[in-house]
């Protein structure tokens, strides 16, 4: 078959493809769409089937009910008109409960309650969702790679939302449910800890952040490069190495001295990937709980330079200050 | 086509660099590498306001003459200036609030009965004498904030601007109700007051009337009994966006960025700052709220409301004074050509001992003198 990109795709029109058999264990398929053109332009042409199954459509509802506590509590917030509530949509939220609650579940709703039902329901539609993956993976005799990938996230997720606020032993700690009010939360919380920038584990995650943005930009434009050879398909590049990986990896070798394989490029890519949400997980559960102002912390451990100090002094410390 | 083509290339360039074209000020104003700058656009800069001239030179010799609680009856905080002061001093301060002509009832008669000028019967006089009472103390002991060599000090003007009520103040948010219906959680909305962040958007209440103390920042590395949510430090950081507006600065104005809570990194403006702060406490809690009643009832007033909807006095905070500017007015002396201004009138000192010598505070403030 000749290498087909975007400009020169063949779309071959004829029954769809329905994939492997599944055995009893599983529900039946859904939703063949059929097949567009501008879908074929971004990706594969042929739109389904959807296996929806018991997880995904659990997973779904609770996704659901979550999403619409949190539309129907922004909505009350501007007195149910709805002009408002599209028009200051990026400042509305669902507040988690005010630190006197301490980390009770038995908070009124209009105090919260809303956002830990919001928050348990979203939890659960996000672990469903995983489960989906991966049952979907074993079924079609796969790896179970995503399933951990998505793990990573959520255990990002899960500690900013639920194991660090009950670590701290408040839901004040938790984030809230909002555009704008989540970015104030993560300003707000950088500054209460002494500026998060000084924590090594944000340090890593950011590594990895970055450092996977690299890692994708090289692979995408590797492997681009060396279409014309058939580098596409990777991986019959794996199994049978041909002109498009030697060129591809002696490009790298010529320039930066050694090169990646076809395929441990991609176990680089999914470590980086993995551990930007992992080590973040990490640093946002150590903050607060084991210290308490990373700026001081980095400072005693040679981490952050200590400036020359300015000479000013705290005011509230000299004597007959005002209160 | 290439037409077509560059201007698809200009346009992101555009939207991207058309933010801020103006020549930019760039002033340095912290140890290098801790990104402690001053970057501004010249056309974006608020202008120093201009002060208007004394109403006529006040020589020596009309300092001298019979004392204004003499000469008139009901003079209960000028008493100890000179009848031709006083009157100097009435004279601008028609100019400084209620000028004739600009201002609905403007002239003496926005304060004064004209058939009796000691009576008491316009509320606006009551507030007046309480405001002239108010300048005394912020000139004489409230040092520490404005203080420096010059010792600019305050006159009417420099709220006021020819204005009855100052053109920024605020009053208490209404609480939240009960229900979910309406409640914002004091934040949560566009609001200038915060920069338009979804920040609490009355940080004033609790700060600037109230006593609560903004100390977020933990002090120390490891946790300790410091206790503050995250919650408490949106509402510092609501407060702190509005010092940031209504001075016309940034953050590293005063604080190091690396460590805001650490005073040993910090500027010395940020002590101006925390005395600022305890100044407009003292100004609003003891002048304009203990005005009380004096106020009256929203609709009820011959000049407009002076009350916010909840029926709290309309206060004062950083940007009553300051306006978009570091130094009001650029720094100009402001009280020079009113020494009745800086006497103190029956003050309590709020900074129990001046600041000595070796504490940092010299630098930002000498010590108070007697009040003239």
């Amino acid at each position: 078959m000749a290498y087909q990109n975007i400009f020169t795709q063949v779309q071959l029109r004829g029954h769809p493809e329905e994939g492997v058999p599944l055995d009893h264990n599983n529900d039946a398929r859904s939703g063949i769409l059929g097949n567009t053109y501008w879908m074929g332009k971004l990706g594969g042409f042929q739109l389904g089937p959807i296996y929806i199954g018991k997880l995904g459509l659990a997973s779904l509802l609770c996704g659901f009910l979550s999403f619409e506590i949190m539309g129907f509590n922004m909505l009350a917030s501007v007195n149910w008109d709805p002009v408002q509530f599209v028009r200051q949509l990026f400042w509305l939220s669902l507040e988690p409960p005010p630190a006197k609650y301490g980390a009770t579940f038995f908070v009124p709703l209009a105090e919260g309650g809303w956002w830990i039902m919001a928050g348990g329901l979203l939890t659960a539609s996000i672990l469903l969702w995983w489960a989906r993956t991966y049952v979907r993976a074993k079924e079609l005799n796969m790896g179970t790679h995503v399933a951990w990938a998505f793990a990573s996230a959520i255990w990002l997720y899960l500690v900013l939302g639920f194991i660090r606020p009950m670590m701290m032993g408040s839901w004040a700690e938790a984030v809230p449910f909002g555009i704008f009010p989540h970015l104030d939360w993560t300003a707000a919380f950088s500054i209460r800890y002494g500026n998060l920038f000084y924590n090594p584990f944000h340090a890593l995650s950011i590594t990895f952040l970055y450092g996977s943005t690299l890692l994708f930009a090289m692979h995408g434009a590797t492997i681009l490069a060396v279409g014309r050879y058939g580098g596409e398909r990777e991986i019959e590049q794996i199994t049978s190495r041909g002109t498009a990986s030697e060129r591809a990896a002696l490009f790298w070798r010529w320039t930066m001295g050694w090169n990646a394989t076809m395929e441990s490029i991609h176990r680089w890519a999914w470590w980086f990937a993995v551990l930007t949400t992992l080590t973040g997980g990490i640093g946002i559960l150590l903050t607060g709980t084991v210290v308490d102002n990373w700026y001081l912390w980095a400072v005693q451990h040679g981490f952050a330079q200590a400036y020359p100090a300015t000479g000013v002094v705290d005011p509230a410390a000299l004597p007959g200050a005002p209160q | 086509m290439s037409r077509m083509w560059k201007l698809l290339v200009l346009a992101p360039a555009v939207l991207l660099a058309g933010c801020e074209l103006g020549t930019k000020v760039v002033e340095q104003s912290g140890y290098r590498g801790t990104g402690m700058a001053y970057v501004a656009d010249k056309s974006d800069m608020a202008k120093p306001g201009d002060v208007p001239p004394p109403p006529y030179e006040l020589t020596a010799d009309m300092l001298k003459g019979d004392r204004a609680s003499a000469v008139y009856e009901n003079v209960q905080v000028l008493g100890d200036t000179s009848a031709d002061e006083f009157n100097y001093l009435m004279q601008a301060m028609t100019t400084w609030v209620a000028p004739d002509g600009s201002v609905k009832n403007g002239g003496c008669t926005y304060c004064h009965n004209p058939e009796n000028m000691a009576s008491d019967e316009l509320y606006t006089k009551v507030v007046a004498r309480k405001m002239l009472a108010m300048t005394r103390q912020i000139n004489a002991e409230w040092k520490p904030h404005f203080g420096n060599k010059d010792n600019a000090g305050v006159t009417c003007w420099t709220c006021h601007r020819g204005k009855p009520l100052p053109v920024n103040n605020w009053s208490s948010a209404v609480p939240d109700g009960p229900s979910i219906t309406g409640r914002k959680n004091g934040g949560n909305s566009p609001a200038a007051t915060v920069a338009y962040a979804s920040l609490a958007y009355d940080p004033f209440t609790d700060y600037l009337a109230g006593k609560e103390n903004i100390r977020v920042g933990a002090t120390k590395a490891l946790p300790s009994d410091h206790k503050a949510s995250i919650q408490q430090t949106e509402k510092t950081y609501g407060l702190m966006m509005h010092m940031s507006q209504g001075l016309g600065v940034n953050c590293t104005f005063c604080h190091n960025s690396n460590n805001f809570a650490k005073w040993e990194d910090s500027r010395p403006q940020r002590v101006n700052a925390w005395y600022g702060i305890r100044m407009v406490r003292d100004i609003n809690n003891n002048y304009i709220t203990a005005l009380g009643n004096v106020w009256p009832a929203n609709g009820k007033g011959a000049n407009g409301n002076r009350r916010g909807p909840h029926g709290d006095p309309l206060k004062v905070n950083c940007a009553t004074c300051h306006q978009g500017v570091n130094k009001p007015m650029g720094g100009a002396l402001m009280l020079k050509d009113y020494p009745a201004l800086k006497g103190s009138y029956a003050a309590k000192p709020v900074v129990a001992q001046a600041p000595a010598a070796p504490t940092p505070m010299a630098a930002v403030a000498e010590p108070a003198k007697p009040a003239a």
